[in-house]
C-alpha cells in the first residue's frame, strides 16, 4: 500500500525534533527521557516515518508531540491497547508507547496486564513520577504510602503498586527501570528494549519538580543502585529479577532486571500475518474464498 | 395474504431444540423455500426454555409470522404453554411416553409418537427429536430423500453408525407418521431457487470481509457474539486479524489502533460494551481515524434482559461521548441488509474519517434469514476517501487537519517518509500540535470545530434518502426503524387484506435522518403511527426534536420479544378508531 521511493539516508538527532519544544515545567524528568529515546533511536539508525510514538493523556502523555515520528495522542490509559491494534495492523514499525503511572497502572492497569501476556511486541515507557502531574497532584497508583497530596492531604493509607514485580507476574518478556538523570544508562536501556522482540517495559524515574516534593531527583541520586555494577547479575533469572524488583529504601535497583527471548511476539503468532503487515495486504478476498463462505450457508 | 408455514419447537436449553431447527432450515432453504427463524431463549445453559419458530414459504418471509401450524413440544413445560396457539389445521407432535396434551382448539391434530415402541431410548437420547422431524416432513409432503441428505450432512463430522441411526429414526417417525396422521392441507411447494441462510451477526461479520475489514476486535456479549465467532473461525480463510480483548474500552482502542495504521478495523458489542466503548468513539472523531462499531441491542438498562430484543440504544447512540462531532448511524432493516450495510457504512466513514455506528438488534443478530446468495456480494464498491499511500510526489509540508471547504482532511498511512505526524486527542491545529495546553487558542479551536462538523454536510449528501414504500394515499402511514421492517411490511399487506389501506417509512439512516426530505414523505399522510421496540418512543423523540414532526400515534413493544404482525394490525385498527393513540401490545406466549 505505501511506497517509499525516497533514498535511504543516515538517520539523525535532526529528524526527531519535535515540531513544538516541550512545554514541561523547567527541571521536568520528563525532559530527560525525551532526550534518551531521541538518542536511542539516532543510535539504532531507525528512520523518523518508521516509528510510532503513541500515548494516553497526561504530562509526560504529550511526549508524542515533542518527538517528529508517527505520533498518536489517545485517551488516559488507552495507549496500550491503542498501539497493540497499530502494532497488529503494521507489525514492521517500531512502536513505542509513552505514559505516566497514572495513565499506565491506574486507568489503564487492565490493558497493561494483558499487553504483557500477550506479548506485544512494543516499547512501554512509563515516566513514573509517582503522582498525578497534568491534574496538578493527585495520589497515584506508585505513590508512596504517607504521602500527602490534594487528594489524600492527610497522607495515603494506601500502599503502592510495585510496576517492576508487577511486569514480571504478568509475564513481560523484558522488564527495566531507569532514573531520568541517569541519561547514558537510560538511552542503553531503551536501546536494548527496542531491539527486544516482545513486550519491552522500562519504569523510569522521572520527578515532578512541581508536584512531588517527596520523590525528587536529590531524594533518588543516592538510592538508585544499576543492577549492571554488579556482575553477578544475570537478568534471564526470573526469581533473582523478582528478589530484586522487591528491594526499596536505601537502596533501589535500576537497570534490566528480566529478559527472555523465546517466548513468540503476538504478531509472530499470527499466521494471517504470514504475507506481511495487514496494511500492506489486499482488501479483497479471493473468489473461491468468498464461494466456499457462501456453500457453507446453503 | 402469503402462503406460508410455521414450525415451532421447544424445550428446555440443552434438550437439543438446535438441531431440529437447523435441519428444517435446510430442508425448507434446498426446495427453494424462504425462511425466517427466530429463537426466544434465556440466559441460561441447561433449563429454561428454549423456542424456536421457523417459518417458510415460497414468498420472501420477513418475520415470524402470527400463528403456528406445526408445534413439537420436547417436554411438556412447552406443550402446556404453546397448545392454545394451535389453530383448526394446525397439529402437535410429541412423545407420547412423557408428554401429554391438554386443553386445544378445534380442529387441531393430535399427534402421539409413541417413541419408546419406535427407538431404543436408552442408547439415543434425543430419539424423540429425530422421530418428530422424520413424523414432520411426512405431514408437509416433503419426500424422505431430502430428509436423509441432510441429516447425513448434519452428522458429517460423526460415524457412518451414526448417520445410519439417525436416518433409521427419522424414516421410523416419518412411516409412522405416513400411516396415522393426517397430512397438512398444504403440502410444502417446491422452487428452482437455492437459498442461503444466515443470522444477522454472520451477515454482518461477510459484510465486513466485503467492505475490506482487516482487523476486528471483540469482547463475548449477547447477542453480538455471534459475530466474533463468525470472525474468528474464518479468520485465516479471510486473512482477518481477530482480536479477544480484555473490555470494550480496549475493543474499541484496539481498532482504533488498526484503523489509524490504515486498515479497515471494525468491532461489535451490545448496549453494556458499547457504554464502555463510547470515550474512543470520541477520539476517533477527534483524531480523525475512521472505525466501525456494530452495536446489537438487547432489552437494557444495565445487564437488562441478555437474550430479548429491543430498540433501546437509540439515545445512547446518538449522545455517545462528549462534545459535538460527526458521525454516522445506520440501523439494516433485515438480515440481507445487515450484509449490505457494512460496505456502505465504511465508505462514509473512511471518506468522512469518523465513526460509524450499525444499530442492529437481537432479532436480527440472531434471527436467521433465506437469502438469495446473489445479494450476498463480496466485491463492492471499497471507498478509502482521500489517503495519501505514496510519496513519489513533491508536497508542502503535510498537515493532518488541514483546513478544508470539505472538512476531510487527506489522511496518510504511517510508515511513508516525509509525512510524520501526530494524531491527538486533545483539541489540536492543522498540525495536529495540541492547542489546549498553556492558553487555548479561540480561533483554532472554533476553526477546528467548524471543519470537523463540515463533514456532516458532505455525509448528508453521500447518504442516501428514505424512501415510502406502498400506496400514495394509505389510509394509514407506519413509520419504523431498522428490524421492524419486516414485520411492519407484513402488517401493511394484512391492513390491505381487512381494506385498510397502509404503505410504511423504514427508516435506515439515522444520522444523518434527512429530515426534510422525511417531513416531505409525510406531508399528504392521512394517519401516522410510530412503531418501535422501545419503552419512550425513542425514534418519535429523536424525529420531532430534529423535524418538530408529531404523528397521530405510537405502537410500542418492550416486553423482550420482537412485534407479530398482528400486533402492528390490531394497534392500527384500534387506533383508526380513535380509541387510543398508544398501543401496547401483549405477547401471547410467555418464553
Ligand atoms: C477518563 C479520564 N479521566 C481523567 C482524566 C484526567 N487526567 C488527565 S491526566 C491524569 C493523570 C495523569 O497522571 P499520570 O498518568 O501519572 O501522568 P503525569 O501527568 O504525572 O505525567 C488525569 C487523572 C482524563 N483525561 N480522562
Ligand atoms: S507538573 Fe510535574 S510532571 Fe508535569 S510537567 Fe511539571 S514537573 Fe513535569
Ligand atoms: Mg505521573
Amino acid at each position: 500500500m505505501a511506497t517509499d521511493v525516497a533514498a535511504p539516508k543516515a538517520v539523525t538527532a535532526a529528524e526527531f525534533k519535535g515540531r513544538v519544544d516541550p512545554d514541561w515545567c523547567p527541571g521536568c524528568g520528563d525532559y530527560g527521557v525525551l532526550a534518551a529515546v531521541q538518542k536511542a533511536l539516532v543510535e539504532l539508525q531507525i528512520p523518523n516515518h518508521q516509528v510510532a510514538t503513541i500515548s494516553g493523556i497526561g504530562c509526560s502523555s504529550n511526549f508524542p508531540g515533542f518527538i517528529e515520528t508517527y505520533g498518536m495522542h489517545t485517551l488516559h490509559g488507552r495507549s496500550l491497547a491503542v498501539a497493540t491494534g497499530f502494532k497488529m495492523a503494521n507489525h514492521g514499525m517500531t512502536v513505542l508507547v509513552t505514559g505516566g503511572d497514572g495513565d499506565g497502572f491506574g486507568i489503564g492497569g487492565n490493558h497493561f496486564m494483558h499487553t504483557m501476556r500477550r506479548n506485544v511486541d512494543l516499547t512501554y515507557l512509563v515516566m513514573d513520577n509517582q503522582i498525578y502531574g497534568l491534574t496538578t497532584g493527585q495520589t497515584s497508583p506508585t505513590s508512596r504510602l504517607g504521602m500527602k497530596t490534594k487528594s489524600m492531604p492527610f497522607g495515603s493509607v494506601e500502599g503502592p503498586i510495585n510496576p517492576i514485580s508487577l511486569a514480571l507476574a504478568a509475564g513481560a518478556t523484558f522488564v527495566a527501570r531507569g532514573f531520568s538523570a541517569e541519561q547514558k544508562h537510560l538511552t542503553e536501556l531503551i536501546k536494548q528494549a527496542i531491539e527486544h522482540k516482545g513486550f519491552s517495559f522500562i519504569d523510569v524515574f522521572s520527578p515532578c519538580v512541581t508536584y512531588n516534593k517527596d520523590n525528587t531527583f536529590q531524594w533518588f541520586r543516592p538510592r538508585v543502585k544499576k543492577l549492571e555494577e554488579n556482575s553477578g547479575y544475570d537478568p534471564s533469572d526470573w526469581s533473582t529479577a523478582m528478589e530484586k524488583s522487591l528491594l526499596w529504601g536505601d537502596e533501589i535497583p535500576i537497570g534490566k532486571f528480566f529478559e527472555r527471548t523465546d517466548v513468540p511476539t503476538l504478531h509472530g503468532s499470527e499466521p494471517v500475518l504470514n504475507q506481511g503487515p495487514l496494511v500492506y495486504q489486499d482488501n479483497r478476498i479471493p473468489p473461491e474464498i468468498a464461494k466456499g463462505f457462501i456453500d457453507e450457508l446453503m | 395474504m402469503r402462503q406460508s408455514f410455521a414450525v415451532g419447537i421447544g424445550g428446555a436449553a440443552g434438550q437439543g431444540v438446535a438441531t431440529p431447527g437447523d435441519i428444517f432450515a435446510k430442508v425448507f432453504s434446498r426446495r427453494g423455500l424462504h425462511l425466517n427463524a427466530y429463537n426466544a431463549y434465556q440466559s441460561i445453559i441447561r433449563g429454561g426454555h428454549t423456542f424456536l419458530t421457523i417459518r417458510t414459504g415460497p414468498e420472501k418471509i420477513t418475520n415470524m409470522g402470527d400463528r403456528l401450524d406445526l408445534l413439537i413440544p420436547l417436554n411438556q413445560d412447552t406443550m402446556d404453554r404453546h397448545l392454545h396457539l394451535l389453530g383448526a389445521g394446525g397439529a402437535v407432535l410429541y412423545n407420547s411416553d412423557s408428554i401429554k396434551p391438554g386443553e386445544h382448539a378445534d380442529g387441531v391434530q393430535i399427534c402421539p409418537i409413541p417413541v419408546s415402541q419406535l427407538a431404543d431410548i436408552s442408547k439415543n437420547k434425543v430419539a424423540q427429536n429425530t422421530l418428530a422431524i422424520g413424523a414432520a416432513l411426512s405431514m408437509m409432503g416433503v419426500g424422505f430423500p431430502a430428509l436423509e441428505h441432510v441429516l447425513a450432512e448434519q452428522f458429517r463430522k460423526k460415524e457412518q453408525k451414526v448417520i445410519d441411526e439417525n436416518v433409521n429414526l427419522a424414516r421410523a417417525g416419518y412411516d409412522y407418521a405416513t400411516q396415522h396422521f393426517k397430512p397438512f392441507a398444504w403440502p410444502l411447494p417446491m422452487t428452482e431457487t437455492k437459498y442461503a441462510v444466515l443470522s444477522g451477526n454472520a451477515a454482518m461479520a461477510m459484510g465486513g470481509v466485503a467492505a475490506g475489514v482487516k482487523f476486528y476486535s471483540a469482547y463475548p456479549m449477547s447477542p453480538s457474539t455471534g459475530v466474533l465467532h463468525w470472525m474468528a473461525e474464518h479468520a485465516r480463510k479471510g486473512n482477518i486479524m481477530v482480536r479477544q480483548v480484555e473490555d470494550e474500552i480496549g475493543v474499541v482502542n484496539m481498532a482504533i489502533g488498526a484503523a489509524h495504521a490504515g486498515v479497515r478495523a471494525m468491532c461489535a458489542t451490545s448496549g453494556g460494551g458499547f457504554a464502555l466503548m463510547s470515550e474512543g468513539l470520541g477520539l476517533a472523531a477527534q483524531a480523525e481515524i475512521p472505525i466501525v462499531v456494530i452495536d446489537c441491542q438487547r432489552a437494557g438498562p444495565s445487564t437488562g434482559v441478555p437474550t430479548k430484543t429491543e430498540q433501546g440504544d437509540l439515545w445512547q447512540m446518538l449522545g455517545a461521548a462528549f462534545g459535538d462531532y460527526p458521525r454516522v448511524i445506520a440501523a439494516p432493516l433485515d438480515i440481507a441488509d445487515c450484509f449490505k450495510l457494512i460496505p456502505e457504512i465504511f465508505n462514509v466513514a473512511d471518506k468522512f474519517q469518523c465513526p460509524g455506528i450499525v444499530l442492529c438488534d437481537l432479532l436480527l443478530s440472531e434471527g436467521r434469514l433465506s437469502v438469495d446468495p446473489k445479494e450476498l456480494d463480496f466485491y463492492p464498491e471499497i471507498d478509502r476517501g482521500e489517503l495519501i499511500t505514496s510519496n513519489g510526489v513533491e508536497h508542502e509540508p503535510y498537515k493532518r487537519y488541514k483546513i478544508t471547504e470539505s472538512g476531510v482532511s487527506p489522511r496518510v498511512v504511517p510508515g511513508l517518509p516525509g509525512y510524520t505526524h501526530t494524531v491527538s486527542s486533545d483539541e489540536h491545529d492543522e498540525d495536529g500540535i495540541l492547542i489546549s495546553d498553556e492558553y487555548t487558542n479561540t480561533t483554532k479551536r472554533r476553526a477546528m470545530m467548524e471543519k470537523r462538523m463540515r463533514k456532516m454536510e458532505g455525509i448528508e449528501a453521500a447518504v442516501p434518502l428514505p424512501q415510502l414504500v406502498g400506496p400514495a394515499n394509505a389510509d394509514v402511514t407506519l413509520i419504523g426503524w431498522g428490524s421492524t421492517y419486516g414485520v411492519i411490511e407484513e402488517a401493511c399487506e394484512q391492513l390491505r387484506e381487512a381494506g385498510i389501506s397502509a404503505n410504511y417509512l423504514p427508516v435506515r439512516w439515522l444520522v444523518p435522518l434527512h429530515g426534510d426530505a422525511i417531513l416531505d414523505l409525510l406531508k399528504n399522510a392521512k394517519h401516522t403511527i410510530i412503531v418501535e421496540n422501545n419503552y419512550s418512543g425513542q425514534f418519535a423523540r429523536y424525529l420531532r426534536s430534529e423535524t418538530s414532526f408529531v404523528p397521530n400515534g405510537y405502537i410500542r413493544k418492550y416486553d423482550g420479544e420482537p412485534f407479530m404482525p398482528h400486533h402492528i394490525v390490531e394497534a392500527v385498527k384500534e387506533q383508526l378508531a380513535g380509541e387510543t393513540n398508544l398501543s401496547v401490545p401483549t405477547h401471547e406466549i410467555m418464553v
